[in-house]
């Protein structure tokens, strides 16, 4: 095991990948000589080459296009949007045609292809470089999309979504860009758990809290919180948002029999209203109280000297849980 | 060595005869071009022959795909009556090879390229988004978002060079597309990687009701040398310029020295599809004068004046032509809908917990009415 910042598991991960398949090859505004605008392409250019890590024009659109004419001619193309904002110039390529080929072409044509997202806020950024546009990605079929939590996952899930016949969304919480954890770069990819799949981040009996992203390490210190209360929280780390594995996300909700949905994103149609009609349709009978979403508010992302009041923080998490736990009363008192 | 036209000679709606490149005037004589002559001087009886055949082919089979629709047979077409030069003509000087990416009006280059009778026609009917096989063709899924094929094509150009082979990737598009956003990102992706691309822009005056002249207030071939790409503007309606700036724009490309641009300027004389009705937004006059440099007979002059062919071989044409006329009928009517459970189908190319379960619940909601005859 080695103690990498999740930039560098990605990178890590990366490497892996061109090293392991020459028909991979990384696209994006300054991903080359710079490293990328967060360093997570660092080197990667110095080592494979300008043919495999390929600086482009500034055109979003231009870049995710002739991606997919590259996936037409056999190649693993991973894209680099450089911010969660400057995606929207590529939404027509990503969900017209990225998405879409495969089934018009009655699965003959495959779309291995990786858009990597830098994504959300909580650093300060300037206007558009702290969004979270998930739910227009989940909303359209042929996408897959996934959002890591932490290093391991980072360099496994960006591996795993190279290797992957269809097109990935793959989300990277930029505010966790600098944060360390271990990572095992010797593990076999085989077996790793495979990407669509969930993760029980802590166990714990009295509600779940349902999550992904930046917000699993927010929904942990809550937890943490409430322990010191004598509440036991259990927190699901989505890992992938499309498809969702309701499988996880059910078993811990019928245990616990309350659950908490928490993202930065907005809510209205949200990933986290996907997941409470899921919920409700599947464990309703186990329900003890009405599900609670925590999540960015209906606005555009607000200027970033507020954005601590957009983005869910641990105490607005706990207040939903006391909500759940029907606490909320004795909490005002 | 690229477009003269003047910006006020672009809002008459009929260009000059000075403006384009040609070698067939529209009587079918031949006149010299020092850019285009070089690329047609070998072309054989033969091939001129087969370059006539899949025109009148186009024209039937674009005659039969409006008159399936109007029978009902087809929820749409889009007719290309008028641009058979530009798509034969430059289908006919691709290498097996290549690859195109053609809009959803590329009838005769798919023609090209060896489509089948039902490729034509299961997409429009609805039976299929995209019926022919792209590997078998070597053609892409007709594009129906304009332009967005531009950039596919570019990428696809930008694999081929790196693999080191001489294959090259043609973008079809129209002038509308021309205004669009991934038409230009394209050129400067094609550009700045030298990609081996042909980016054909058929200029048929007409994006639905917008007459060019709204997209473009220079000529559109004049754009390319801005993005360092060079290009010819080219009579559209003359198949002979057609496959000669093909081959001058394959060449280019084989030889590794990038994209070209090629501005066929021709008339679609038809509707933009079944659905639209020109009379609203153009003259008949336009129309008329276009008539009177049809793109088929044109080429039939000439190679009747040249002694090519005959009404022997015309006569051989014409039932060729009626022949696949009636397979792409009988592939049109003989064509069963499949099952509805395959609709999940090839929505993803690895299993997907979501959608399969939403597949199983439609086939057990449909399992509920078994026996009750048909739904």
């Amino acid at each position: 095991m080695t103690a990498l910042t999740l930039g560098a598991a990605i990178n890590a991960g990366l490497a892996k990948a061109l090293e392991n398949d020459d028909r991979v090859l990384l696209m994006g505004e300054d991903i080359g000589k710079l490293g990328g605008v967060f360093r997570v392409t660092d080197g990667l250019q110095q080592r494979f080459g300008a043919q495999r890590v390929v600086d482009t024009p500034l055109a979003e659109a231009g870049i995710v296009g002739t991606a997919v004419g590259l996936a037409l001619r056999g190649y693993r193309p991973v894209v680099e949007i450089q911010f969660d904002g400057f995606v929207y110039p590529a939404f027509d390529q990503i969900v017209c045609q990225v998405a879409k080929l495969h089934y018009r072409s009655n699965g003959r044509i495959r779309m291995p292809l990786v858009i990597r997202i830098p994504w959300a806020g909580g650093v300060g950024a300037a206007e558009h470089h702290s969004e979270s546009p998930e739910a227009y990605f989940v909303h359209t079929a042929g996408l897959r999309v996934v959002a890591a939590s932490n290093p391991q996952d980072a360099h496994v899930m960006l591996q795993q979504a190279v290797a992957s016949d269809d097109p990935v969304i793959f989300f990277e919480p930029k505010r966790l860009y600098h944060s360390k954890g271990e990572v095992d770069l010797d593990a076999a990819l085989a077996d790793a758990p495979p990407m669509h799949l969930a993760r029980v981040a802590r166990e714990g009996t009295d509600a779940t809290i349902v999550t992904y992203g930046a917000q699993v390490r927010t929904a942990l210190d809550a937890a943490l919180a409430a322990e010191d209360e004598g509440i036991s929280l259990e927190v699901i780390d989505l890992r992938s948002l499309s498809p969702i594995d309701m499988n996880t996300v059910a078993a811990s909700v019928r245990k616990t029999g309350r659950v908490v949905v928490t993202h930065e994103a907005a809510r209205e149609a949200g990933v986290g209203a996907e997941l409470v009609a899921s919920i409700t349709e599947q464990c309703f009978s186990y329900l003890e109280t009405p599900p609670q979403r925590v999540t960015g508010h209906d606005i555009p992302y607000p200027p970033s000297k507020l954005e601590k009041h957009h983005v869910p923080d641990l105490d607005r998490i706990l207040f939903a849980v006391d909500r759940v736990l029907e606490r909320e009363e004795e909490v005002l008192r | 060595m690229t477009y003269t036209q003047t910006q006020d000679s672009l809002t008459g709606g009929v260009p000059d005869q000075g403006e384009v490149l040609r070698v067939l005037e529209p009587d079918g004589s031949r006149v010299p071009d020092a850019t285009l002559d070089p690329w047609v001087s070998d072309l054989s009886p033969h091939e001129l022959r087969a370059l006539h055949r899949d025109m009148v082919l186009t024209r039937r089979l674009d005659a039969e795909g409006v008159a399936l629709q109007r029978q009902g047979q087809l929820a749409l077409w889009a007719p290309c009556r008028g641009q058979e030069a530009v798509q034969v003509g430059t289908a006919h000087a691709l290498a097996p090879g290549d690859f195109v990416f053609p809009s959803y009006r590329e009838h005769g280059v798919l023609l090209g390229r060896g489509a089948q009778p039902a490729d034509y026609v299961l997409a429009w009917r609805g039976e299929e988004h995209s019926a022919y096989d792209h590997t078998t063709i070597n053609a892409a899924p007709p594009q129906i978002i304009i332009g967005a094929q531009s950039l596919h094509a570019t990428g696809w150009a930008m694999g081929a060079q790196r693999d080191g082979s001489t294959d090259v990737a043609v973008a079809y598009y129209g002038d509308g597309a021309t205004s669009q956003g991934d038409v230009n990102e394209a050129m400067v992706f094609a550009s700045s990687f030298r990609a081996p691309v042909v980016f054909v822009c058929s200029n048929n005056q007409w994006a639905i009701s917008e007459p060019v002249t709204v997209q473009a207030k220079y000529p559109i071939a004049g754009r390319a040398p801005g993005f360092g790409i060079p290009s010819l503007r080219i009579d559209g309606n003359d198949a002979l310029a057609c496959v000669a700036a093909m081959r001058w724009a394959l060449d280019r490309a084989r030889r590794g020295e990038g994209p070209s641009f090629i501005e066929a300027v021709t008339y679609r004389m038809g509707p933009h599809t079944t659905s639209d009705d020109p009379t609203r937004y153009r003259e008949p006059a336009e129309v008329e004068a276009w008539a009177q440099r049809d793109p088929v007979e044109r080429l039939e002059a000439y190679l009747r004046a040249e002694g090519i062919l005959d009404d022997g071989g015309l006569e051989e044409v014409a039932r060729a032509a009626d022949a696949l006329a009636a397979e792409v009928r009988a592939a049109c009517i003989g064509a069963t809908t499949r099952a509805p459970e395959t609709m999940f189908d090839h929505v993803y190319a690895e299993p997907h917990g979501g959608l399969e379960r939403q597949k199983a619940e439609y086939v057990e909601y449909l399992a509920g009415f078994e026996g009750e005859g048909s739904r």
